[in-house]
Protein backbone atom coordinates (compact mmCIF):
# COMPACT_ATOMS: atom_id res chain seq x y z
CA UNK A 1 0.00 0.00 0.00
CA UNK A 2 1.36 3.49 -0.92
CA UNK A 3 0.43 7.09 0.08
CA UNK A 4 1.51 9.07 -2.64
CA UNK A 5 2.00 12.56 -1.06
CA UNK A 6 2.70 14.22 -4.47
CA UNK A 7 0.22 14.47 -7.16
CA UNK A 8 -1.63 16.90 -9.55
CA UNK A 9 -5.22 17.13 -11.15
CA UNK A 10 -6.15 19.30 -13.85
CA UNK A 11 -3.52 20.36 -16.64
CA UNK A 12 0.13 21.47 -16.61
CA UNK A 13 -0.27 24.91 -18.43
CA UNK A 14 2.19 24.56 -20.90
CA UNK A 15 1.66 20.31 -22.41
CA UNK A 16 -0.97 17.82 -22.30
CA UNK A 17 0.40 15.23 -20.10
CA UNK A 18 -0.46 11.02 -20.08
CA UNK A 19 -2.50 11.16 -16.59
CA UNK A 20 -3.99 14.38 -16.54
CA UNK A 21 -7.45 12.97 -16.46
CA UNK A 22 -8.74 11.65 -13.07
CA UNK A 23 -9.57 8.93 -14.26
CA UNK A 24 -6.47 7.50 -16.29
CA UNK A 25 -4.56 9.26 -13.01
CA UNK A 26 -6.57 6.73 -10.98
CA UNK A 27 -5.79 3.97 -13.10
CA UNK A 28 -2.18 4.42 -12.86
CA UNK A 29 -2.36 4.83 -9.40
CA UNK A 30 -4.30 1.82 -8.43
CA UNK A 31 -2.19 -0.31 -10.37
CA UNK A 32 0.14 0.13 -8.52
CA UNK A 33 -1.32 -0.20 -5.06
CA UNK A 34 -1.68 3.84 -4.32
CA UNK A 35 -4.74 3.79 -1.43
CA UNK A 36 -4.36 7.32 -1.03
CA UNK A 37 -2.89 10.34 -2.91
CA UNK A 38 -2.52 13.71 -1.97
CA UNK A 39 -3.46 16.18 -4.81
CA UNK A 40 -2.76 19.26 -5.36
CA UNK A 41 -4.08 21.33 -8.63
CA UNK A 42 -1.84 22.83 -11.64
CA UNK A 43 -4.39 25.46 -11.86
CA UNK A 44 -2.58 27.00 -8.66
CA UNK A 45 0.33 27.63 -9.95
CA UNK A 46 -0.92 30.55 -12.71
CA UNK A 47 -4.12 30.84 -11.91
CA UNK A 48 -5.24 34.22 -9.49
CA UNK A 49 -8.83 32.64 -8.76
CA UNK A 50 -7.40 30.45 -6.07
CA UNK A 51 -10.58 30.91 -4.51
CA UNK A 52 -12.13 28.64 -7.58
CA UNK A 53 -9.27 26.25 -7.95
CA UNK A 54 -9.70 25.12 -4.53
CA UNK A 55 -13.40 24.79 -5.27
CA UNK A 56 -12.77 22.83 -8.46
CA UNK A 57 -10.06 20.99 -6.72
CA UNK A 58 -12.01 19.56 -3.88
CA UNK A 59 -15.24 18.84 -6.11
CA UNK A 60 -13.20 16.90 -8.26
CA UNK A 61 -11.71 15.00 -5.43
CA UNK A 62 -15.30 14.40 -3.80
CA UNK A 63 -16.96 13.06 -7.02
CA UNK A 64 -14.31 11.57 -9.28
CA UNK A 65 -11.31 10.74 -6.53
CA UNK A 66 -13.20 7.14 -5.59
CA UNK A 67 -11.69 7.59 -1.99
CA UNK A 68 -8.56 8.05 -2.88
CA UNK A 69 -8.00 11.58 -3.77
CA UNK A 70 -6.76 13.92 -0.68
CA UNK A 71 -7.00 17.73 -1.84
CA UNK A 72 -4.36 20.04 -0.94
CA UNK A 73 -5.09 23.26 -1.97
CA UNK A 74 -3.81 26.34 -3.15
CA UNK A 75 -3.16 29.92 -1.08
CA UNK A 76 -1.46 32.86 -2.63
CA UNK A 77 -0.01 34.99 0.46
CA UNK A 78 1.01 37.87 -2.20
CA UNK A 79 -3.17 37.81 -3.07
CA UNK A 80 -5.32 40.29 -1.31
CA UNK A 81 -7.43 38.40 1.46
CA UNK A 82 -5.59 35.13 0.89
CA UNK A 83 -6.54 34.50 4.84
CA UNK A 84 -10.36 34.23 3.66
CA UNK A 85 -8.93 30.83 1.12
CA UNK A 86 -7.29 29.45 3.73
CA UNK A 87 -10.43 29.22 5.92
CA UNK A 88 -12.29 28.16 3.41
CA UNK A 89 -9.75 25.29 2.36
CA UNK A 90 -10.03 24.39 5.95
CA UNK A 91 -13.80 24.81 6.85
CA UNK A 92 -15.75 24.84 3.93
CA UNK A 93 -13.18 22.32 1.48
CA UNK A 94 -12.81 19.95 4.53
CA UNK A 95 -9.18 19.75 3.60
CA UNK A 96 -6.29 18.48 6.17
CA UNK A 97 -3.49 20.77 3.99
CA UNK A 98 -2.14 23.29 1.43
CA UNK A 99 0.34 23.28 -0.97
CA UNK A 100 2.24 26.45 -1.53
CA UNK A 101 4.29 27.45 -4.92
CA UNK A 102 6.51 30.43 -3.70
CA UNK A 103 8.58 30.59 -6.72
CA UNK A 104 5.65 31.11 -9.10
CA UNK A 105 3.97 33.22 -7.00
CA UNK A 106 6.62 35.39 -6.49
CA UNK A 107 7.87 35.70 -3.19
CA UNK A 108 10.57 34.64 -0.72
CA UNK A 109 10.50 32.72 2.24
CA UNK A 110 11.53 35.72 4.49
CA UNK A 111 8.40 37.38 3.41
CA UNK A 112 6.14 38.01 6.32
CA UNK A 113 3.19 37.21 4.77
CA UNK A 114 4.95 33.33 4.42
CA UNK A 115 5.35 33.47 8.36
CA UNK A 116 1.51 34.78 8.67
CA UNK A 117 0.44 31.70 6.47
CA UNK A 118 2.35 29.34 8.44
CA UNK A 119 1.08 30.70 11.72
CA UNK A 120 -2.66 30.54 10.22
CA UNK A 121 -2.03 26.85 8.87
CA UNK A 122 -0.69 25.92 12.09
CA UNK A 123 -3.45 27.04 14.08
CA UNK A 124 -5.63 25.53 11.65
CA UNK A 125 -4.17 22.19 12.00
CA UNK A 126 -3.55 22.06 8.37
CA UNK A 127 -0.04 20.45 6.91
CA UNK A 128 1.77 22.85 4.49
CA UNK A 129 3.29 21.29 1.41
CA UNK A 130 5.98 23.83 -0.10
CA UNK A 131 6.76 22.94 -3.78
CA UNK A 132 10.64 24.00 -4.43
CA UNK A 133 10.37 23.10 -7.73
CA UNK A 134 7.81 22.18 -10.17
CA UNK A 135 10.46 21.27 -13.43
CA UNK A 136 13.98 21.48 -14.55
CA UNK A 137 14.78 25.56 -14.47
CA UNK A 138 16.70 24.43 -18.34
CA UNK A 139 13.91 23.38 -19.87
CA UNK A 140 11.12 25.65 -18.06
CA UNK A 141 9.21 27.72 -20.92
CA UNK A 142 11.53 30.79 -22.17
CA UNK A 143 8.30 33.03 -21.05
CA UNK A 144 7.99 31.63 -17.68
CA UNK A 145 10.93 31.08 -16.01
CA UNK A 146 10.99 30.82 -12.16
CA UNK A 147 14.23 30.10 -9.54
CA UNK A 148 14.03 26.81 -7.13
CA UNK A 149 12.57 28.17 -3.97
CA UNK A 150 15.51 29.17 -0.97
CA UNK A 151 15.07 27.36 1.92
CA UNK A 152 17.49 28.85 3.98
CA UNK A 153 14.81 31.07 6.22
CA UNK A 154 13.17 28.11 6.58
CA UNK A 155 15.80 27.44 9.81
CA UNK A 156 15.01 30.78 11.50
CA UNK A 157 11.12 30.40 11.09
CA UNK A 158 10.81 26.80 13.01
CA UNK A 159 11.29 27.93 16.45
CA UNK A 160 8.97 30.63 15.74
CA UNK A 161 5.81 28.27 14.53
CA UNK A 162 6.12 25.51 16.87
CA UNK A 163 3.51 22.72 15.71
CA UNK A 164 4.15 23.20 12.13
CA UNK A 165 4.03 20.56 10.01
CA UNK A 166 5.98 20.90 6.57
CA UNK A 167 6.58 18.94 3.65
CA UNK A 168 9.62 19.71 1.52
CA UNK A 169 8.48 18.88 -2.48
CA UNK A 170 10.53 18.69 -5.59
CA UNK A 171 13.61 19.41 -4.11
CA UNK A 172 16.85 18.94 -6.15
CA UNK A 173 20.03 21.01 -4.77
CA UNK A 174 18.61 22.84 -1.41
CA UNK A 175 18.52 22.42 0.88
CA UNK A 176 21.85 20.68 1.21
CA UNK A 177 24.18 19.59 3.90
CA UNK A 178 23.87 20.99 7.17
CA UNK A 179 20.96 23.01 6.38
CA UNK A 180 19.33 19.85 5.54
CA UNK A 181 19.99 17.79 8.82
CA UNK A 182 18.96 20.80 11.03
CA UNK A 183 15.62 21.36 9.29
CA UNK A 184 14.89 17.75 9.87
CA UNK A 185 16.07 17.96 13.60
CA UNK A 186 14.39 21.31 14.26
CA UNK A 187 11.15 20.95 13.39
CA UNK A 188 8.59 18.66 12.16
CA UNK A 189 9.92 19.31 8.29
CA UNK A 190 9.24 15.95 5.74
CA UNK A 191 11.03 15.77 2.89
CA UNK A 192 9.80 13.57 -0.63
CA UNK A 193 12.04 12.78 -3.45
CA UNK A 194 10.10 13.55 -6.49
CA UNK A 195 13.22 14.94 -8.19
CA UNK A 196 15.52 13.14 -6.04
CA UNK A 197 18.60 12.29 -8.40
CA UNK A 198 21.69 9.80 -8.29
CA UNK A 199 22.06 6.51 -7.93
CA UNK A 200 21.12 4.76 -4.76
CA UNK A 201 19.43 8.59 -4.11
CA UNK A 202 17.20 7.11 -1.33
CA UNK A 203 19.66 5.28 1.12
CA UNK A 204 22.03 8.27 1.00
CA UNK A 205 19.48 10.56 1.62
CA UNK A 206 18.28 8.92 5.15
CA UNK A 207 21.84 8.98 6.04
CA UNK A 208 21.29 13.03 6.43
CA UNK A 209 17.86 12.91 7.54
CA UNK A 210 15.77 10.53 9.55
CA UNK A 211 14.11 8.06 7.59
CA UNK A 212 10.48 9.06 9.61
CA UNK A 213 10.54 12.17 7.58
CA UNK A 214 10.97 10.98 4.25
CA UNK A 215 7.29 10.71 2.19
CA UNK A 216 6.59 8.79 -0.78
CA UNK A 217 5.59 11.39 -3.50
CA UNK A 218 5.70 10.45 -7.60
CA UNK A 219 4.96 14.19 -8.81
CA UNK A 220 2.54 12.50 -11.47
CA UNK A 221 1.51 12.85 -13.98
CA UNK A 222 3.97 15.84 -14.29
CA UNK A 223 6.90 12.75 -13.92
CA UNK A 224 6.20 9.45 -14.78
CA UNK A 225 4.74 7.72 -11.54
CA UNK A 226 6.96 4.73 -11.97
CA UNK A 227 10.29 6.98 -11.27
CA UNK A 228 9.72 7.47 -7.81
CA UNK A 229 8.61 3.55 -7.05
CA UNK A 230 11.78 2.10 -8.81
CA UNK A 231 14.07 5.03 -6.76
CA UNK A 232 12.66 3.24 -3.71
CA UNK A 233 13.92 -0.75 -5.74
CA UNK A 234 17.30 0.86 -6.18
CA UNK A 235 18.08 1.82 -3.20
CA UNK A 236 18.71 -0.71 -0.46
CA UNK A 237 16.37 -0.25 2.33
CA UNK A 238 15.02 -2.88 5.07
CA UNK A 239 11.57 -3.65 4.97
CA UNK A 240 10.51 -1.55 7.81
CA UNK A 241 12.06 1.63 6.00
CA UNK A 242 10.20 0.58 3.20
CA UNK A 243 7.36 0.52 4.81
CA UNK A 244 7.98 3.67 6.35
CA UNK A 245 8.81 5.41 3.23
CA UNK A 246 5.39 4.39 1.44
CA UNK A 247 3.15 4.96 3.59
CA UNK A 248 3.64 4.65 7.29
CA UNK A 249 5.35 8.38 7.82
CA UNK A 250 2.68 9.77 5.88
CA UNK A 251 -0.27 8.21 7.81
CA UNK A 252 1.43 9.86 10.97
CA UNK A 253 1.69 13.00 9.60
CA UNK A 254 -2.03 13.56 8.84
CA UNK A 255 -3.12 11.91 11.90
CA UNK A 256 -4.79 14.24 14.46
CA UNK B 1 16.83 -7.31 -21.75
CA UNK B 2 18.04 -3.61 -20.68
CA UNK B 3 21.66 -2.77 -22.01
CA UNK B 4 22.20 1.38 -20.76
CA UNK B 5 23.50 3.55 -23.27
CA UNK B 6 25.01 6.20 -20.61
CA UNK B 7 26.86 5.76 -17.28
CA UNK B 8 29.58 7.71 -15.69
CA UNK B 9 31.70 6.82 -12.67
CA UNK B 10 30.14 9.70 -10.63
CA UNK B 11 28.59 9.03 -7.41
CA UNK B 12 29.46 5.15 -7.53
CA UNK B 13 31.62 5.02 -4.28
CA UNK B 14 35.18 3.56 -4.83
CA UNK B 15 38.72 5.17 -4.81
CA UNK B 16 39.97 2.88 -7.85
CA UNK B 17 38.27 2.77 -11.21
CA UNK B 18 37.86 -1.21 -10.27
CA UNK B 19 35.80 -0.39 -6.74
CA UNK B 20 33.70 1.75 -8.51
CA UNK B 21 32.97 -0.35 -11.98
CA UNK B 22 32.43 -3.10 -9.02
CA UNK B 23 29.86 -1.06 -7.25
CA UNK B 24 28.17 0.10 -10.63
CA UNK B 25 27.51 -3.25 -11.59
CA UNK B 26 25.83 -3.81 -7.97
CA UNK B 27 23.42 -1.58 -8.76
CA UNK B 28 22.86 -2.59 -12.51
CA UNK B 29 21.77 -6.15 -10.92
CA UNK B 30 19.30 -4.22 -8.49
CA UNK B 31 18.11 -2.67 -11.95
CA UNK B 32 18.15 -5.97 -14.18
CA UNK B 33 20.26 -4.08 -16.48
CA UNK B 34 22.32 -6.51 -18.43
CA UNK B 35 24.89 -4.32 -20.23
CA UNK B 36 25.75 -1.01 -19.63
CA UNK B 37 28.11 1.58 -21.69
CA UNK B 38 30.83 3.71 -19.89
CA UNK B 39 32.61 6.76 -20.59
CA UNK B 40 34.22 9.67 -19.30
CA UNK B 41 36.57 8.94 -16.15
CA UNK B 42 36.63 9.94 -12.54
CA UNK B 43 34.53 12.99 -11.79
CA UNK B 44 35.44 16.01 -12.89
CA UNK B 45 35.32 15.90 -15.65
CA UNK B 46 36.89 18.92 -18.07
CA UNK B 47 34.90 20.54 -20.62
CA UNK B 48 38.03 21.23 -23.29
CA UNK B 49 40.28 18.24 -22.10
CA UNK B 50 44.22 18.04 -23.24
CA UNK B 51 45.61 15.16 -24.31
CA UNK B 52 47.13 14.05 -21.10
CA UNK B 53 43.54 14.34 -19.56
CA UNK B 54 42.14 12.18 -22.11
CA UNK B 55 44.89 9.13 -21.91
CA UNK B 56 44.50 9.36 -18.56
CA UNK B 57 40.57 9.29 -18.20
CA UNK B 58 40.39 6.94 -21.44
CA UNK B 59 42.81 4.83 -19.25
CA UNK B 60 40.45 4.86 -16.31
CA UNK B 61 37.31 3.52 -18.09
CA UNK B 62 39.82 1.01 -19.79
CA UNK B 63 40.95 -0.13 -16.41
CA UNK B 64 37.52 -0.60 -15.16
CA UNK B 65 36.65 -2.64 -17.78
CA UNK B 66 39.36 -5.20 -17.69
CA UNK B 67 37.16 -7.75 -16.15
CA UNK B 68 33.81 -6.60 -16.65
CA UNK B 69 33.72 -7.32 -20.85
CA UNK B 70 30.50 -8.97 -20.11
CA UNK B 71 28.65 -6.32 -18.19
CA UNK B 72 30.17 -3.50 -19.68
CA UNK B 73 31.33 -1.32 -22.93
CA UNK B 74 33.42 1.40 -23.09
CA UNK B 75 33.40 4.34 -25.06
CA UNK B 76 36.29 6.42 -25.79
CA UNK B 77 35.97 10.06 -24.87
CA UNK B 78 38.03 12.47 -27.48
CA UNK B 79 38.42 16.57 -28.22
CA UNK B 80 37.93 17.76 -31.44
CA UNK B 81 40.47 20.51 -30.60
CA UNK B 82 42.94 18.54 -30.08
CA UNK B 83 42.05 16.23 -33.65
CA UNK B 84 45.54 14.71 -34.58
CA UNK B 85 45.64 13.14 -30.69
CA UNK B 86 42.26 12.28 -30.90
CA UNK B 87 42.19 10.21 -33.92
CA UNK B 88 44.98 8.75 -32.66
CA UNK B 89 43.05 8.17 -29.30
CA UNK B 90 40.49 6.30 -31.14
CA UNK B 91 42.92 3.90 -32.84
CA UNK B 92 44.66 2.82 -29.87
CA UNK B 93 41.54 2.94 -27.77
CA UNK B 94 38.51 1.29 -29.97
CA UNK B 95 40.78 0.75 -33.45
CA UNK B 96 42.94 -1.41 -31.44
CA UNK B 97 41.85 -1.81 -28.45
CA UNK B 98 38.38 -2.83 -26.76
CA UNK B 99 35.70 -0.07 -26.98
CA UNK B 100 33.25 0.33 -29.11
CA UNK B 101 32.03 3.62 -29.23
CA UNK B 102 32.86 7.30 -29.25
CA UNK B 103 31.69 10.04 -26.94
CA UNK B 104 31.64 13.72 -28.07
CA UNK B 105 31.25 16.00 -25.14
CA UNK B 106 30.92 19.93 -24.99
CA UNK B 107 34.51 21.14 -26.01
CA UNK B 108 33.54 22.40 -29.09
CA UNK B 109 30.18 23.05 -31.47
CA UNK B 110 29.54 19.67 -33.43
CA UNK B 111 28.03 21.08 -36.36
CA UNK B 112 31.75 22.65 -36.98
CA UNK B 113 33.62 20.24 -39.53
CA UNK B 114 36.41 19.21 -37.18
CA UNK B 115 34.38 16.87 -36.14
CA UNK B 116 34.08 15.03 -39.77
CA UNK B 117 37.31 13.03 -39.56
CA UNK B 118 36.28 11.70 -35.80
CA UNK B 119 32.30 10.44 -37.13
CA UNK B 120 34.40 9.31 -40.53
CA UNK B 121 37.14 7.07 -38.58
CA UNK B 122 34.60 5.95 -36.26
CA UNK B 123 32.30 4.76 -39.22
CA UNK B 124 35.24 3.08 -40.56
CA UNK B 125 35.03 0.19 -37.88
CA UNK B 126 31.33 0.71 -36.76
CA UNK B 127 31.64 2.27 -33.69
CA UNK B 128 28.54 4.23 -32.11
CA UNK B 129 28.78 8.22 -31.98
CA UNK B 130 27.32 9.76 -29.32
CA UNK B 131 26.88 13.53 -28.83
CA UNK B 132 26.13 15.19 -26.24
CA UNK B 133 23.27 17.69 -26.97
CA UNK B 134 21.04 20.13 -24.94
CA UNK B 135 18.98 22.99 -25.18
CA UNK B 136 18.97 25.23 -21.87
CA UNK B 137 16.87 28.12 -21.75
CA UNK B 138 19.28 28.87 -18.99
CA UNK B 139 21.83 29.06 -21.28
CA UNK B 140 24.67 26.58 -23.16
CA UNK B 141 27.94 26.03 -21.98
CA UNK B 142 30.97 27.81 -25.01
CA UNK B 143 30.75 24.98 -27.26
CA UNK B 144 27.84 22.88 -26.02
CA UNK B 145 25.75 21.99 -28.92
CA UNK B 146 21.90 22.05 -29.50
CA UNK B 147 20.04 19.61 -31.18
CA UNK B 148 19.99 21.60 -34.71
CA UNK B 149 23.58 21.99 -34.62
CA UNK B 150 23.87 18.23 -33.90
CA UNK B 151 21.21 18.07 -37.21
CA UNK B 152 24.01 19.66 -39.28
CA UNK B 153 26.42 16.80 -38.44
CA UNK B 154 24.21 14.05 -38.68
CA UNK B 155 22.72 15.63 -42.39
CA UNK B 156 26.67 16.25 -43.52
CA UNK B 157 26.56 11.84 -42.72
CA UNK B 158 23.54 10.70 -43.87
CA UNK B 159 24.85 7.27 -43.83
CA UNK B 160 26.72 7.21 -40.67
CA UNK B 161 24.09 6.43 -37.30
CA UNK B 162 24.87 8.44 -35.13
CA UNK B 163 22.93 9.25 -31.77
CA UNK B 164 21.61 12.91 -30.13
CA UNK B 165 22.79 12.56 -26.66
CA UNK B 166 20.10 13.61 -23.96
CA UNK B 167 17.66 14.33 -26.84
CA UNK B 168 18.79 18.25 -25.92
CA UNK B 169 16.77 17.62 -22.52
CA UNK B 170 14.41 19.70 -23.69
CA UNK B 171 13.20 16.97 -25.64
CA UNK B 172 9.95 18.44 -27.37
CA UNK B 173 12.96 20.68 -29.05
CA UNK B 174 14.81 17.99 -29.42
CA UNK B 175 13.14 15.50 -31.42
CA UNK B 176 11.71 17.86 -33.92
CA UNK B 177 15.60 18.68 -34.55
CA UNK B 178 16.46 15.17 -35.14
CA UNK B 179 13.32 13.93 -36.63
CA UNK B 180 13.52 14.26 -40.37
CA UNK B 181 17.12 12.89 -40.32
CA UNK B 182 16.74 8.80 -40.42
CA UNK B 183 20.60 8.31 -39.17
CA UNK B 184 20.38 9.84 -35.76
CA UNK B 185 19.17 8.03 -32.76
CA UNK B 186 18.02 9.57 -29.80
CA UNK B 187 19.38 8.95 -26.42
CA UNK B 188 16.87 9.97 -23.78
CA UNK B 189 19.16 10.16 -20.43
CA UNK B 190 19.87 12.14 -18.46
CA UNK B 191 16.83 14.53 -18.14
CA UNK B 192 13.80 15.03 -15.43
CA UNK B 193 11.70 11.53 -16.17
CA UNK B 194 8.76 14.15 -17.61
CA UNK B 195 5.62 11.96 -18.44
CA UNK B 196 4.88 11.82 -22.55
CA UNK B 197 8.73 12.13 -22.94
CA UNK B 198 8.95 8.46 -24.49
CA UNK B 199 5.42 8.47 -26.28
CA UNK B 200 6.09 11.44 -28.22
CA UNK B 201 9.37 10.14 -29.92
CA UNK B 202 7.77 7.31 -30.33
CA UNK B 203 4.73 8.96 -32.16
CA UNK B 204 7.48 11.13 -34.30
CA UNK B 205 10.35 8.93 -34.73
CA UNK B 206 9.24 5.39 -34.34
CA UNK B 207 10.71 2.70 -31.46
CA UNK B 208 13.64 1.58 -33.90
CA UNK B 209 15.49 5.47 -33.38
CA UNK B 210 14.98 6.01 -29.20
CA UNK B 211 17.83 4.32 -26.98
CA UNK B 212 17.50 4.31 -22.96
CA UNK B 213 20.28 5.64 -20.72
CA UNK B 214 20.89 6.75 -17.81
CA UNK B 215 23.32 8.90 -17.12
CA UNK B 216 23.99 7.07 -13.71
CA UNK B 217 25.22 7.59 -11.11
CA UNK B 218 24.81 11.22 -11.42
CA UNK B 219 21.24 10.42 -12.63
CA UNK B 220 19.51 7.21 -10.77
CA UNK B 221 19.00 4.21 -13.27
CA UNK B 222 15.36 4.40 -11.51
CA UNK B 223 14.46 7.68 -12.99
CA UNK B 224 15.56 7.09 -16.21
CA UNK B 225 14.34 3.50 -16.72
CA UNK B 226 10.64 4.69 -15.94
CA UNK B 227 10.67 6.64 -18.81
CA UNK B 228 10.01 3.62 -20.73
CA UNK B 229 8.80 1.57 -18.17
CA UNK B 230 6.33 4.12 -17.78
CA UNK B 231 5.33 4.90 -20.85
CA UNK B 232 1.80 4.50 -22.53
CA UNK B 233 3.03 2.07 -25.51
CA UNK B 234 3.47 -0.89 -26.67
CA UNK B 235 5.79 -4.38 -25.02
CA UNK B 236 7.68 -4.54 -28.50
CA UNK B 237 8.64 -0.80 -28.37
CA UNK B 238 9.93 -0.90 -25.12
CA UNK B 239 12.08 -4.12 -25.65
CA UNK B 240 13.77 -1.84 -28.94
CA UNK B 241 14.27 1.06 -26.59
CA UNK B 242 15.56 -0.73 -23.68
CA UNK B 243 18.07 -3.04 -25.26
CA UNK B 244 17.24 -4.26 -28.81
CA UNK B 245 18.23 -1.04 -30.62
CA UNK B 246 21.24 -0.48 -29.12
CA UNK B 247 22.33 -4.21 -29.41
CA UNK B 248 21.67 -3.78 -33.32
CA UNK B 249 24.14 -1.09 -33.15
CA UNK B 250 26.53 -2.37 -31.50
CA UNK B 251 26.14 -5.93 -33.20
CA UNK B 252 28.91 -5.18 -36.47
CA UNK B 253 31.71 -4.14 -33.82
CA UNK B 254 30.88 -6.63 -31.38
CA UNK B 255 31.45 -9.35 -33.90
CA UNK B 256 34.44 -7.88 -35.07
CA UNK B 257 35.69 -7.73 -31.86
CA UNK B 258 35.01 -11.24 -30.89
CA UNK B 259 32.83 -9.54 -27.21
CA UNK B 260 29.27 -11.58 -27.45
CA UNK B 261 26.55 -9.90 -27.25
Amino acid sequence: MIIDTNVYVSRWPFRRLPGDEIPELLAKLRSHGVSQAWAGSFDGVLHEDVAAVNERLAESCRTLGQGLLIPFGTVNPMLPDWQEDLRRCQENLKMPGIRLHPSYHGYTLDDQRFFDLLRQAVEKKMVVQLALNMEDERTQHSLARVSEVDTAPILRLLPKVPGLRLVIQNRRRKPSGKLLGRLSYHGEVYFDFAMLEGVGGIARFIEEVPGDRLLFGSHYPLFYFESALLKVKESELSKAQRDAIFNGNARLLLEP
Amino acid sequence: MIWDLHVHFSNFEGRTPHEKMANAVKFADRMAIERFMLYLGFPPHPEDPTPEELTKINNQVLEALQHWHHRAFGFVYLNPNHLEFSLKEFDRCVRDGPMVGVKLWIARKCNTPELDPIVERAASVNAVIFQHTWVKVTGNRPGECTPSEFAELAARHPDIPIICGHTGGDWEHGIRAVRAHKNVSIGIAGSDPTNGFVETAVRELGPQRIIYGSDAGGRSFASQLAKVQGANISDEAKKLILGENLKRMLAPILKRKGFEA
